[in-house]
Formats: structure tokens, C-alpha cells, sequence
């Protein structure tokens, strides 16, 4: 047992660590990745450890990086490419949509892409525009693309193992709000699969699901809603696609109520495809409507107003209050 | 725990070609390729194709334009590291690249900036204290860009080259004789939209002149890590011409971006000016360049800085005196005063603004989400009362 208690970042950065360390095919790329160690100095240390051909600062090309990690990858390799900000990986969309998500069924499985797509997402930092923002349904829409984000640091260091393990490619979100929060990490032992939902709180009046950065606002909810005498079960998704739908059936089959919270637009968003999945699996389960909490169809706002805009404590508290008064 | 990859294949050739080093540096910024007309020593030089005759006090202006823009921008820094803005990028060394292209500039021509343009916005007659409140949070940008003919800050890199040329192509087809101009940095040349934004401006002649200040950095990664030829030479591809200029000489500056205006004005298409300059300072004020950039590059830098080889030459031809000097440093301190207050005043945003102006024409979806905001932010109050 090796249990030790760091951060998000500092255990990204003990991951990729290790999957440079255990295998010769894995590249990091991306821009400022190498001296710097990223803006977020998740590869920290890393291209000085293992060189520039490894830990690659590529130009300023978006596009170029995930196309050419295309190619490195139909050539043997592993590429794990950082994209700086989620509102930049847009260049790359196209690359990301029209080729690494349908190469391996265009040519009928014989192609693997093994590509992780790490994305800093999601607001709450007092950015300026475009380094904030929740793209996590526009990747989940698309088939041939896996989408997976920890809220904690034990699963940035698993799920990233695992998903520069995989053959299908993985966007990768990291909440970059949570970047410094610490947690408990053993090195040793793997928590679960990449696409298993976690309870992150055990409850039985009403599941709250989650992801990423709303983990930890659900939990302080869930702890808040406790002293009013409200039993609330958290669901950590970890995984946007596939989801762990089993584990959120079960999950309101025990407590008949679901709110669903993100900080991506709730209009089109991943709470909506819960919503559905859950009310036809879960029908006679509900005891109140499947409710939603996120953001609103509105850019991004400038920072000085992100707080109203993302989901904090009242607005989930509020929406558990909802569903329990049905 | 075991990894299996899936690069199983083994390498063709049996000798190991050597992997791609980085590539030596580009051709320094000096020798009869780079445009000058004002040494760092504070000589004037003459160029073959491009002169400049301004009146002594022409360039008392442009000296200072610069002076005021490297105020407001130590203000401006200084104001983050208060806590007043959430961050801001410095133009610190690129005065005479702003300043110079934005004097050549027609009250009609069109300005695409990125995000470190505030010596253009000066030369706009943007009012300084616009530019920052989207770097303190309050807005996303904050002054109408035809106004002043001055677009907004972009931050996705390169995508306002594309902008740029397609108001071009507008002019043109408008028989207007107004220029544009697109500013960028080495870093966004790699961009894709970059490379396009040259293909399409060439092929329909738009009359765009792309100035690029390669400041020589992108964050961490030097111009090496972007191009493996000098980046005016860039151009000659795409079919036009590009220029490279001393960038922190800004009577150079000026008289070549007059001269690509003019040729854009004539119907003879873009042209790629390419500032060689330095960035002084950090990327930004969340940039920590110590880690990848070594104290002697900016003292050499600093040598060559474009304030001080004006302020030689006007000293040494006696254009200008020891009062001229005395009220701009009294009109700097009064323009930091007035930046400073100005910022402290700027009023918090209404919490409605999040929904205005999501959509031209309205959207029932906005409305009614509008509508629960406004009622969930009207219970707080009740309680509170
Ligand atoms: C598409 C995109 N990718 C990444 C970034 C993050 N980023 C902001 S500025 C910058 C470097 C820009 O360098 P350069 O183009 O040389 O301009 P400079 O800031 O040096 O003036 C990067 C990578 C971004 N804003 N947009």
C-alpha cells in the first residue's frame, strides 16, 4: 500500500509519469507541454525527465496536434495531447470528430486509435472568455469517442492509466477548478473500470448525479441537505460516454428521485440524455419528475458573473427541495 | 500491472534515422533583410524602398503614443497584481510595432486585433479604460468596434485573420478604398485559420495587410517551435509579398505599414508584415518565464528598446527639449491616475446581463430561463428582508 494525499494535478502528473515510465509508446504533445509543463504544470518535470522526443511542445496548431497524434498513433503510438483550454480544442474538433472517432469503424476494426485528448474544462477560475466552458456533450454525442473526467485525485491518477490503456480514443476533461483539491491516492490499487459510476455518498430520499467539477458541490449538498434530515446519495458518473446507467437505475430504484447537475448547458446536455434513459428505465421507480440543474443557454459569462452562472449549494439544494416536494 | 502496446511493428530500415532535432534558429532580426530606419543607437539610416520625412512633431507624437500605451500597460499590470483585473497580457517592447503600424493607419481602415493591441486601440482612439474590463470580469469586451473601427479583442488565436480578410473581400466588393489590417503573433501563425486566412486573401486580392509581431515567444515555445523560415518568407507562397521590419523601430514600422496599406488601397492585395520584436515581460501575468526563457535574452532586448532609441534620436537633434519631456511624464502619471480610478468605479454587471444579447432576434428558451434567474435571485431578497 502505498496511500498518499496529493492533489489533482500533482497526481495527473504521477500518472502520465508513469505511463511514459511503462511504456516506450506513449508521447506526450501539446503546446507549452515541455519546459513549462503545461499552464497547469501537469507535465511538470516530465520532458526533462523523458527528453523531447517523448514530451513533445508542438506549434501553436490545434488541428495539427490532434491530426498528427492521428498519425502517431496508426504508426504504434500512444499519444496523450493536451489541449490548453477547453474553448480552444475547437480547431481540433474536426479532427477529432470526422477522423479519430470513425477511423477504427471505416476500416471495419483493424485500426486502433489509441489517442487520450486532455482537456482542462469547466469555470469557476475567473478566466477570461474561452477558459471556462463545459463541452463535454459535444464529444458525448459523437459515437466512436469515450468521455470520462474525475472529480478526485485517486480517479485522475486510475482513469488516466486506463485511458491511455484503452484503444478507443478518450477526451479526457480535467476539472481544472479542482486542480489543487487533495485527496487520498493509492498507487496500488485500482478503484474500478473507466466507465464505472462511483457513490460518492450513500443515501436513500434522493440521488444527485455528477461529474467532474459538481462532485464536490453535490457532496456539500448532500452534507447540507443531512442536517435538515434529507438522506441524499451522490453519484460520482465519472464517465459521459458510456454511462454507467445500471448504476444510476440502481441508485433511484433505492431513493425514487434524481436531479441531475452540471455546469454545462442544461438545454442538449448530458442531464437530458439521464433524464430520458432514466425515466424509461425507472418509470415506475420515480417519484418525482427527473430534474436538472446546470447552466444556461447564454455564453459564458465574464467572470464577475460566473458564480450566479454555474450550479453552486442553493441552486442544487433547491432543486433537491423541488423534487422532494413532489 | 502490465501495459501491451499495440506497437508491435517493427521499424522498417534497420538503421535508426535520427530523429527530428530542433531546427537552428531562424535568421536573427538584423542584415539587409530587416527593415530599419532608426538604429538602437538612435541613428537614422536611410532604406531604399522605404522613406519617412515627419516634421519634429510628428514624432514628439509618436514618441508619446508610446510613452502613454507602456503607462497605461504598467498600470494596467500593476492593477492585476492588486487584484483588480484577473489578468492581463503586457505589450511591454512592442510599443514601436503598435504604435508605428497604427499611426499608418486611416481613420476608415479596419483594425483586427488579439488580445494585446492596446497600443493600436490607442492609435484608435479606443479610451484605454475600455480594454480592461474583460481582463477585471465585467464584460467580454466593451466598446463598439465601429466606433472606432477597432474589433473586438480575440482570444482564440488566429481566428481574426479570417475576420480581417473576409471584411476585406467586403471592401473590395464595395469599391471602397479602406484597408485592413489583421494582427497576430508567431506563435499563431501554425494556426490553421492562419494559413487560410492567406490563402483566401490572396486568391480574391483582398486588401489586408497581416502584421505579425513575432515577439519570439508563444508562453514558452520559441518562434523555432512555429516556423523553420523566417515567417515573412511565408508569404511568397501564398503569392504576395512579405516584409520583415525592425520592430522596435517605429519610424520603420510606420513606413512599412503606409507603404502595404497603400499597396492594399491600390487593389494590389495582402501583404505580410512581420514585426520582429520582444516581448519584455511574462505571456500574461499568470506566466512565469523564468522557466524556459534565460535573464540575458531580454537585457540584450532591452538595448534595443524602441522608447528609448526614439527619445536619443529627438534629444540628439534636439526635436525636442527638457519641457517637452517634464509635461509627458506629468500626463503619464495623470493618465495612470485616471486608468486606476477608472477601474476601481467600473460598476459590477447587472446579473441579468447573463442572458442579454445571447441571441439578436430573441429566443423563448432565454426568455423563460431569463424569467426562473430573475424569480431564484428575487427569493434571496424576500428572505433576506
Ligand atoms: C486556439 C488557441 N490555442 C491556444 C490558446 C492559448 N494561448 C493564448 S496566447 C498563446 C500564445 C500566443 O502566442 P503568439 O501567437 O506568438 O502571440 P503573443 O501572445 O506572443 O503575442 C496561447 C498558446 C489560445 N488562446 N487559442
Amino acid at each position: 500500500m502505498a496511500v498518499e494525499k496529493m492533489s489533482i494535478a500533482k497526481a495527473l502528473n504521477e500518472s502520465l509519469r508513469k505511463a511514459l515510465e511503462t511504456d516506450p509508446k506513449v508521447l506526450i504533445m501539446g503546446e507549452d507541454v515541455g519546459k513549462l509543463g503545461g499552464v497547469f504544470r501537469i507535465t511538470d518535470g516530465l520532458q526533462k525527465d523523458f527528453g523531447e522526443d517523448r514530451v513533445i511542445d508542438t506549434p501553436l496548431a490545434e488541428s495539427g496536434i490532434v491530426g498528427t497524434a492521428i498519425g502517431l498513433a496508426l504508426r504504434g503510438y500512444r499519444p496523450v495531447v493536451e489541449i490548453q483550454f477547453d474553448g480552444f480544442v475547437f480547431p481540433a474538433y474536426d479532427q477529432i470528430v470526422t477522423q479519430l472517432a470513425k477511423m477504427h469503424a471505416r476500416s471495419l476494426g483493424k485500426i486502433k486509435l489509441p489517442v487520450v485528448v486532455r482537456i482542462p474544462y469547466g469555470g469557476g477560475i475567473g478566466a477570461v472568455e474561452h477558459h471556462s466552458e463545459s463541452p463535454e456533450a459535444l464529444f458525448a454525442h459523437v459515437a466512436g469517442l469515450k468521455v470520462v473526467s474525475p472529480s478526485n485525485a485517486s480517479d485522475a491518477y486510475w482513469m488516466m492509466q486506463q485511458a491511455v490503456q484503452s484503444d478507443d480514443p478518450i477526451i479526457f476533461f480535467e476539472p481544472k477548478r479542482r486542480y489543487w483539491d487533495k485527496g487520498e491516492l493509492d498507487t496500488e490499487s485500482i478503484p474500478g473500470p473507466l466507465h464505472k459510476a462511483a457513490v460518492a455518498r450513500a443515501g436513500s430520499d434522493l440521488t444527485l448525479v455528477a461529474y467532474g467539477p459538481m462532485v464536490k458541490v453535490c457532496l456539500e449538498a448532500a452534507a447540507a441537505a443531512q442536517e435538515e434530515g434529507k438522506s441524499v446519495e451522490v453519484l460520482d458518473l465519472r464517465s459521459m460516454s458510456p454511462i454507467d446507467f445500471d448504476a444510476v437505475q440502481t441508485s433511484v430504484e433505492k431513493t425514487g428521485r434524481l436531479v441531475v447537475v452540471h455546469e454545462a448547458p442544461v438545454f442538449y446536455g448530458s442531464g437530458a440524455e439521464i433524464a430520458a434513459r432514466i425515466t424509461e428505465r425507472c418509470f415506475y421507480h420515480l417519484e418525482a419528475p427527473v430534474l436538472r440543474v446546470g447552466g444556461y443557454h447564454a455564453p459564458y459569462p465574464p467572470a464577475r458573473l460566473e458564480d450566479e452562472y454555474l450550479p453552486g449549494l442553493d441552486r442544487v439544494l433547491d432543486a433537491v427541495d423541488r423534487s422532494l416536494a413532489y | 500491472m502490465t501495459v501491451e502496446s499495440t506497437a508491435a511493428r517493427k521499424p522498417r530500415r534497420s538503421s535508426k534515422r535520427t530523429s527530428a532535432k530542433t531546427p537552428a534558429k531562424t535568421p536573427e532580426g538584423s542584415g539587409p533583410q530587416l527593415v530599419q530606419l532608426l538604429t538602437p543607437e538612435g541613428e537614422r539610416v536611410e532604406h531604399p524602398d522605404f522613406e519617412i520625412d515627419l516634421s519634429a512633431e510628428e514624432l514628439r507624437g509618436l514618441y508619446r503614443d508610446m510613452v502613454l500605451t507602456r503607462r497605461f500597460d504598467a498600470e494596467a499590470t500593476a492593477l492585476q497584481r492588486q487584484g483588480e483585473l484577473g489578468l492581463w497580457a503586457s505589450l511591454l517592447g512592442q510599443e514601436a510595432a503598435q504604435i508605428g503600424s497604427g499611426r499608418a493607419l486611416r481613420d476608415d481602415d479596419y483594425v483586427f486585433p488579439t488580445y494585446r493591441e492596446h497600443g493600436v486601440a490607442w492609435c484608435r482612439g479606443v479610451d484605454p479604460t475600455n480594454l480592461l474590463g474583460m481582463f477585471r470580469g465585467v464584460n467580454h469586451g466593451g466598446w463598439d468596434p465601429n466606433t472606432n473601427n477597432f474589433h473586438l479583442y480575440t482570444i482564440v488565436i488566429g481566428s481574426q485573420t479570417l475576420h480581417a480578410t473576409g471584411y476585406a473581400m467586403g471592401v473590395a466588393k464595395d469599391g471602397a478604398d479602406s484597408a485592413v489590417i489583421a494582427y497576430f503573433g508567431d506563435g499563431a501563425s501554425s494556426q490553421g485559420d492562419v494559413a487560410e486566412a492567406f490563402t483566401f486573401s490572396a486568391v480574391y486580392n483582398a486588401p489586408v495587410v497581416f502584421f505579425c509581431q513575432n515577439n519570439q515567444w508563444a508562453i514558452s515555445e520559441p518562434t523555432e517551435k512555429q516556423t523553420r523560415v523566417p515567417l515573412y518568407q511565408r508569404a511568397q507562397g501564398f503569392g504576395f509579398p512579405g516584409i520583415r521590419v525592425d520592430g522596435n523601430d517605429v519610424l520603420a514600422c510606420l513606413a512599412v505599414t503606409r507603404s502595404a496599406l497603400e499597396r492594399a488601397r491600390r487593389g494590389e492585395g495582402p501583404t505580410l508584415v512581420e514585426a520582429f520584436t520582444y516581448r519584455m515581460g511574462a505571456h500574461t501575468t499568470s506566466d512565469d518565464p523564468t522557466k524556459y526563457r534565460a535573464d540575458e535574452e531580454r537585457a540584450a532586448w532591452e538595448a534595443k528598446d524602441p522608447i528609448l532609441r526614439l527619445r536619443t534620436y529627438l534629444e540628439k537633434q534636439e526635436l525636442a527639449d527638457a519641457a517637452f519631456f517634464t509635461a509627458l511624464e506629468e500626463e503619464s502619471e495623470a493618465l495612470g491616475k485616471r486608468v486606476r480610478e477608472a477601474v476601481r468605479a467600473m460598476p459590477e454587471p447587472d446579473r441579468l446581463a447573463i442572458f442579454d444579447h445571447a441571441y439578436a432576434d430573441g429566443n423563448p428558451l432565454v426568455d423563460e430561463e431569463r424569467a426562473q434567474f430573475a424569480a431564484y435571485q428575487a427569493s434571496f431578497a424576500e428572505e433576506g428582508n
